[in-house]
Formats: C-alpha cells, structure tokens, sequence
C-alpha cells in the first residue's frame, strides 16, 4: 500500500507574543516545526506502510529550507520526501496550493492513500485536503480519528462529526485528512536520524511537474488577503470577591440580568 | 509578467515600520534599508505599512480572467439533519439578508436531503426569498460526493455570486471541494462578512494563527464568492411565518456511481457535545483534577442547557474523550457563556473560546492567564464554587 502525506512548515505557536507597540505578533527567533496535525497524519501513514508492506512519500511546498523539514520526516519512518519549491508558486491560496500538490502528486505516481492533517495550526482553513482531492478526482473523508480497515481498493474509517461520528467507506485512492485522536506519534528512531541525514530530498519546481503558472501562486489564487489585523480585546474583567456561596449569588446575580438564554 | 515587489532604497528610511506590517516575518532591516526575504509570500500587506512609498508592489492579474457579470444573488447552504435546518443556517439566512439587501439582490437558502416541506417553510421564514429544494431519498443524510455533485450543477446553472456555508464539520468539507471543482476562491471559517460599497464585493474577515491575527480577504475575479462561517457568530432575524418566498425543484442529476459510502451515522450524548451549537459551555480543565469530578460540570451544564468542553490537558490526561476539546487541537466555539473552571487559559486553548460572548474563568490560581480575557473572574476552589453555583441557579431559574 503506497500512501503519500502532505506536510506543512508552519511557526511553532507555543512562542507567539505579542508586541504591544506595534500590535503585531512577534515572531523572530520563533522556529518552524512541522504542523502538528502532519505529524498524526505521517504516523497514521507509516503504520499503513508497516501493515501493508508499501511506502510512504512525504511531500510539502515552501521555501527551499522546508526540504530540512522533510528530512525530519525520514527519521519518523517516511521512505521518501519531495519538496515543491519555486518563486511561481509564492502567494498561494489554498486552490493554488492544492493544484500545485496535485501535480506534484502525479509526479510521484501510483498511490493508494492521501493523508494531510485536519488542518494547519497558521492559516487554520482546512481547505487543502478536500480541495486536492477534488483536482486529483478522488474521494475524501474529512477529520478521521480511526482507520477500521484498509486494504487493496478499499478503507472504512470513522469520522468525527459535530455530535457524534460517521462510519465511512471509500474506494482508493482516496484522501483523508486525521485528527489528532488517531494515533500517538512515535518519536524518531536513532536508524532514522542516520537514514535521514543521508537522505536526498529532491526539490521540483513549477516546470518539473508540469504545472500550468497562470494556475499557480499568486495568479492562480482566486482570494486576496487585503488587509491584517490584530484583533483587540477590550475585555474589563471584574473579579468577584467574597465567599464560595456569596461568590455564586453574585454571578448568577450578574448573568441573569445580562438576559442570556437558558436551554433553548 | 509575474508579481513582484521591492524596495525602492532611496525612499527607504529604514523605519522598521513594515516589519509589523508583515504577517509572515518576511522583512528584514540591513544597514538602515528594509530587505525583502525570499519566505514573502507576496500578500502586499506591507504596502500600506510604509510611510514614505519606498515599496513597490506590482501584483499580476492575469489576463483572462473569466466573466462574472452574469452571477447575481445570495446562496446560503441549508445543511440539514433529519430535515431539520442547522442553527448555523438561520444565522447565514440572517447575515445574508443583510448582504442580499446591501446589493439589492435576492437571498435563497438551498437545501438537498429528503421530506424537506417545513424544512422550506422554515427557511423562508428567516429570510429566503426563495429555496431551491432538491428532495431525494438518496440525499436524505449528509454525504460529501452526491452533495457536492448536485450543489455544483445548481451553482454552474443559476450563477449566485456569493455562497455562504456553515463552518462546520459539513461545511468545511464540502465547501473546499465545490471551490476546488469551480476554481472559485473559498474564504475559511469567516466572522465578519461586508460589501465593499463601491466595488459591490464581498470582505471577509477571518481569525488566523489561533486567533492571533485576522485577515480581511476578497475573491474580486472570480464567483461565487464563497465563504464558511463560524457558528454563533452571526444573528438569526426573528420567524416569520407570514413572510412569502418562492420554493424551486429544480432538476439535477443525482449521481449513482459512488466512491463513498456513509455506512452508519453515530449521534453520541448529543446534548452534552454537540459545543460548536451550543449556547452555554461548562468547560474543565486540569484543575478538575479526576474524571468523576466532570460529573459536577455536567450537571452545572445540565441546569443551563448547555454542554461540557474540557481543555487539552484533561482529555490528554484520559479524563474525558477527544469530542469535548475546545481549543486549537480541538473545537472552536463561540457561545453566548463560556465557563472555563479549572483551566490556566493557554494560547491553545483561548484560540478555540476567545470569541465567547462572556467568559467567566474560576480558577486557584490568580495569576492565571484566563483571568486577562474574563468577563467575570472567580479566584477559588471550584469544588466549592461550582457546587454553590448548581444551588444558586436552580434556585433562581426554576
């Protein structure tokens, strides 16, 4: 069974501050890590591999460093990484970026399974994934938290919903995109530091994948950010003092007059 | 010709004042000039951030771009359960009135799924002018693929210019892949929606980094403009059962040959789960300090109708499962109260509440970061203040 799993680079978030100055986030000497969520995804993928005898291809886009990221990847057990690097695709929309995974997709070749995390921890969309399975005509399940059964041509999973979850079957290849429930990642094995930093990890540009550049980056993102922003939070908090008992009147005191509903 | 920016170096003060005003750390002050780093991803956000127009931006539109004159109306998606339209829906019928209004165009709800008379009725009621009503047995439960299908025949027949989707687990799936089909631009989990009133478009406003940022975002050359919206953000109008509105059947091709297979639909505690619709949520944190204890919160959400959430630290402890997380790894919810007992308030964890109506933190300890973005703060035992609090509102709301 080959399985392919799109990563992303994004700021490790546990660093954000904030500059009160100039009302931005701070963001020098904050590292890039791999995407939480990628990470269930590339153990869900090696486990895959593991039971199926198969191989497991890592693939990303983004600045040409990215590619020391994906070398991390090799030392969680992925036999092969690519990296999509090129000027034409900067400033991509998720459409943008999920054509471009496609046509890096197609370079690699036959494949079985697609994973991408539920979404990224910097943009949040979770737009990528359905949207790369629809340009590579395939079916997709979102937020999977278990796989029940792969085999040649077929997986069932389950799909966590807004109160519950969805048994789901799909023809492969298909694409799902995992929560973080699925799995508990393995840590990198010393054998695969050593195989990763031996590792080659080969960078493709817009022409070595044959992408169309008026589909690409910028020109091929319908969307346009126009604006950011730091959200202010003008919250007084009030603190209530006094005794548990006296504590509790107060409050309910307080959110009964400010008329919020109860069960609907 | 392809976008490109620079910095015009004679102009260049070496202010720094574009540093802040790139949201990707892409700018860089070498020997008093502002230096552009090879990670920008060509936003042009640090445009309007230079005092002195010392960066030239050229951005590329490309040359045939597709007409979009003929696309004219609001959609909303009425994603259903048991024919039963979401809460989300009623609150896009409210914003989109408001939107369908501002263009003076018309505002239609679509809804796909089985036995969906009320259904209609209900959608008109909060402010569809019309509704296109696919009524299938084969559509009667959510299912990605035919939805997606038929959804994308109606867009390709009756060219709506704007699309707005409920961003919830439904939503957010099926909308990045009905954009994907019409290479349209999709704008994710949006919790301000405007038009632009001289260029008649649409701006979306979304958090982004976990909240840390919000980015305003247009899809000027391509329709529909499509949008997932956070649920609880928006206001429904109040029913009107006298209001009129024109319900179509429009004719589609519901596909038969599937690759995807709903095989069961679980509704677990529905209840004490479902959080992203819920009005009230009594979330537990570390401090709960055993799983028998989240007894004590479900019963204060009990009293008030609302459900149970739970911080990272508890689920990852084994105290409660993974569907009550709120937080950036978890759920985003934004109810009318939001309590947080026994919870620090990481940045994690406020990225998926911080947009709560009012948030009341109880917490031991005073310095805990939750405290800074309360509306009302406790300092105390919540083994004794959520007790007394179960007593108080029965009290009062019985």
């Amino acid at each position: 069974m080959n399985v392919i799993v799109c990563i992303k680079q994004v700021p490790g978030t546990n660093e954000v501050k904030m500059n009160n100055e100039t009302n931005t986030i701070i963001r020098e000497g904050v590292e890039s890590i791999v995407n939480p969520f990628d990470v269930y995804a590339i153990e869900e993928g090696v486990r895959i591999k593991e039971r199926t005898d198969g191989k497991v291809t890592a693939i990303s886009m983004g600045i040409p460093s990215v590619a020391e990221m994906l070398r991390e990847t090799i030392a969680l057990g992925v036999d092969e990484a690519v990296l999509l690097s090129d000027r034409a695709f900067a400033g991509s929309d998720t459409l943008a970026t999920a054509y471009a995974l496609s046509m890096g997709i197609k370079k690699i070749g036959a494949y079985d399974l697609i994973i991408c995390g539920k979404q990224a921890i910097d943009g949040d969309t979770a737009q990528v994934g359905p949207s790369l399975a629809e340009k590579l005509g395939i079916p997709h399940t979102t937020y999977v938290r278990k796989i029940d059964e792969i085999r040649d041509g077929y997986i069932r999973c389950e799909r966590m919903t807004d109160d519950g979850y969805e048994v789901i079957e799909m023809t492969l290849p298909a694409l799902i995109t995992v929560v973080k429930e699925i799995n508990e990642p393995r840590l990198p094995s010393l054998k695969g530091m050593m195989r990763a930093k031996k590792a080659q990890i080969p960078v493709w540009t817009a022409d070595d994948v044959g992408a169309d550049k008026e589909l690409c980056g910028l020109k091929g993102s319908p969307t346009q950010v126009i604006r950011t922003f730091v959200p202010v939070h003008e919250t007084k908090s009030e603190m209530i003092q006094g005794e548990p008992a006296e504590q509790a009147r107060i409050l309910v005191e307080k959110l009964l007059s400010m008329q919020f509903e109860t069960a609907k | 010709m392809m976008s490109d920016i620079k910095i015009i170096d004679e102009k260049c003060t070496g202010c720094r004042l574009c540093i802040g005003g790139c949201p990707f750390n892409a700018i860089i002050v070498e020997n008093k000039k502002a230096r552009i780093l090879e990670n920008c991803t060509l936003c042009g956000a640090c445009v309007s951030s230079c005092k002195f127009g010392a960066i030239d931006f050229t951005k590329d539109e490309s040359d045939n771009l597709p007409d979009i004159s003929a696309y004219h109306g609001v959609w909303v998606f009425g994603e259903q359960k048991n024919a039963v339209p979401a809460g989300v829906v009623l609150e896009l019928l409210g914003e989109g009135r408001r939107l369908a209004d501002e263009l003076g165009t018309q505002l239609s709800a679509v809804i796909l799924g089985e036995n969906l008379k009320e259904a209609a009725k209900t959608l008109i009621a909060h402010g569809a002018d019309n509704v296109y009503v696919v009524d299938d047995p084969s559509l009667k439960d959510f299912a990605d693929e035919p939805y997606t299908d038929v959804f994308v025949q109606l867009i390709r027949r009756f060219k709506p210019e704007i699309v707005l989707f409920g961003a919830t687990t439904y939503g957010r799936s099926i909308a990045p892949r009905i954009s994907s089909r019409i290479n349209t631009g999709l704008t994710a989990d949006c919790t301000k929606l405007e038009i632009d009133p001289e260029r008649k478009i649409l701006m979306q406003t979304r958090p982004a980094f976990g909240g840390n940022l919000m980015a305003t975002i247009i899809c000027p050359n391509h329709r529909p403009q499509m949008s997932t919206v956070r649920p609880k953000v928006m206001k429904p109008l109040e029913a009107d059962p006298s209001r009129k509105g024109k319900i179509i059947k429009p004719q589609v091709t519901i596909p038969t040959e599937l690759k995807t297979k709903v095989a069961k639909v679980v509704t677990e505690l529905t209840e004490m789960v479902n959080l992203t619709e819920a009005d009230i949520i009594v979330s537990g944190g570390r401090g709960v300090a055993a799983p028998e204890n989240f007894a004590m919160l479900e019963e204060l959400a009990k009293v008030l109708g609302g459900a149970v959430g739970a911080s990272r630290a508890a689920v990852d402890a084994g105290w409660i499962p993974y569907s009550h997380q709120v937080g950036q790894t978890g759920k985003t919810v934004g109810p009318k109260v939001y309590f947080a007992c026994g919870i620090s308030g990481s940045v994690q964890h406020q990225a998926g509440m911080s947009s709560s109506d009012t948030i009341i933190a109880i917490n031991k300890d005073p310095d805990a970061p939750m405290f800074k973005i309360a509306t009302f703060g406790i300092v105390g035992d919540l083994f004794e203040v959520i007790p007394e609090l179960i007593k108080e509102f029965k009290a009062r709301l019985s």
